[in-house]
């Protein structure tokens, strides 16, 4: 049968209960509602640690944390607001693949007009 | 039922939803897009020429609530395409139209610190550290400003069960698009905002 065409049958002819299809629905994301309020809610605190460090000297390890909190954010909502970690890994490659051409293409051009060094 | 687009399998070559991989290709290729733009102005940070700088300008406390703001409208977003899984089209509607209420929030933000920043001196031509933070902060509002066209167009023909195909599957590339706007303006907020010059 061609599911486009029956989007509203059941698998199987299964006839599923509301419970069930949330249970479902949750396996299959790997998440419930309340998991992504735990992910916003750790995503904010990490944004409040960024911002503190614009009052707080944090000496050396400024730039450090600053880049890796970074970091943290960009793949927690990469991986479970954008379900990349429980989706099928071509998506990530697709993803990364560019993120990480345009890092490499772009390094090498700061490169070129010695951003580092300066 | 849990019936979506995002695990069934799928009438194609690879088995996958072709929109979901396209959707992928097109948000590889726009890192691309902005991290030209983002080298672009850190680059030139630091012409300010006879204009203001950064420090000059930029207020912290203000960008700080603008990107909680668009930080939370992840949330609301993940939990529409939650709602959309479960075929909850009233759950569905409410989160994207809060989506969509917070991007608005977030463009409002932007526009009166651009107004702010023109005030203080801070033209599109000052300097070179005008124009590249402004084209920057410029594609990335014009992002958010689609995406909100996009949510509030979702939720019209929602209201109207006129969406074509699989409806989850609809609400979901949404929602990649808009968490692909959030992740940027996290690498921006720090870049840009957050290191001083």
């Amino acid at each position: 049968m061609d599911r486009d065409l029956y989007p509203h049958l059941p698998h199987s002819g299964v006839t599923m209960t509301t419970e069930q299809t949330h249970e479902e629905a949750t396996h299959q994301h790997g998440m419930s509602n309340a998991g992504y309020v735990k992910i916003a809610l750790i995503l904010a605190a990490i944004t409040a640690l960024e911002v503190s460090t614009y009052y707080i000297d944090f000496g050396p390890f400024f730039m450090p944390s600053l880049m890796i909190m970074m970091v943290v954010k960009f793949v927690m909502v990469v991986s479970y607001f954008m379900h990349l970690k429980f989706d099928n890994k071509i998506f990530s490659w697709l993803f990364y693949a560019g993120l990480f051409l345009a890092i490499g293409v772009y390094v090498a051009f700061l490169s070129t007009f010695k951003f580092f060094i300066a | 039922m849990a019936d979506t687009a995002l695990h069934t399998e799928h009438h194609t070559s690879t088995g996958l939803s072709n929109v979901k991989l396209g959707m992928w290709l097109f948000l590889g290729s726009e890192c691309l897009l902005f991290g030209g733009l983002i080298s672009t102005y850190m680059l030139y940070r630091g012409r300010v020429g006879e204009g203001p700088t950064p420090s000059q300008v930029f207020d912290i406390p203000f960008t700080s609530v603008s990107s909680f703001v668009l930080l939370m409208s992840s949330l609301t977003m993940v939990l529409a395409v939650s709602a959309a899984n479960q075929k909850d089209d009233r759950g569905t509607t409410l989160w994207l139209t809060i989506t969509a209420l917070l991007g608005a929030t977030f463009v409002g933000g932007q526009v009166y610190e651009f107004t702010a920043f023109y005030n203080e001196g801070l033209g599109f031509t000052t300097s070179l550290f005008a124009s590249s933070f402004y084209v920057l902060t410029g594609f990335h509002g014009v992002h958010v400003t689609v995406g909100i066209i996009m949510l509030m167009s979702l939720v019209g023909i929602l209201k109207r069960s006129k969406v074509p195909g699989s409806k989850s599957e609809t609400v979901e590339m949404i929602g990649l698009y808009w968490h692909f706007v959030d992740v940027v303006w996290i690498v921006i907020f720090t870049l840009i905002y957050l290191i001083p010059v």
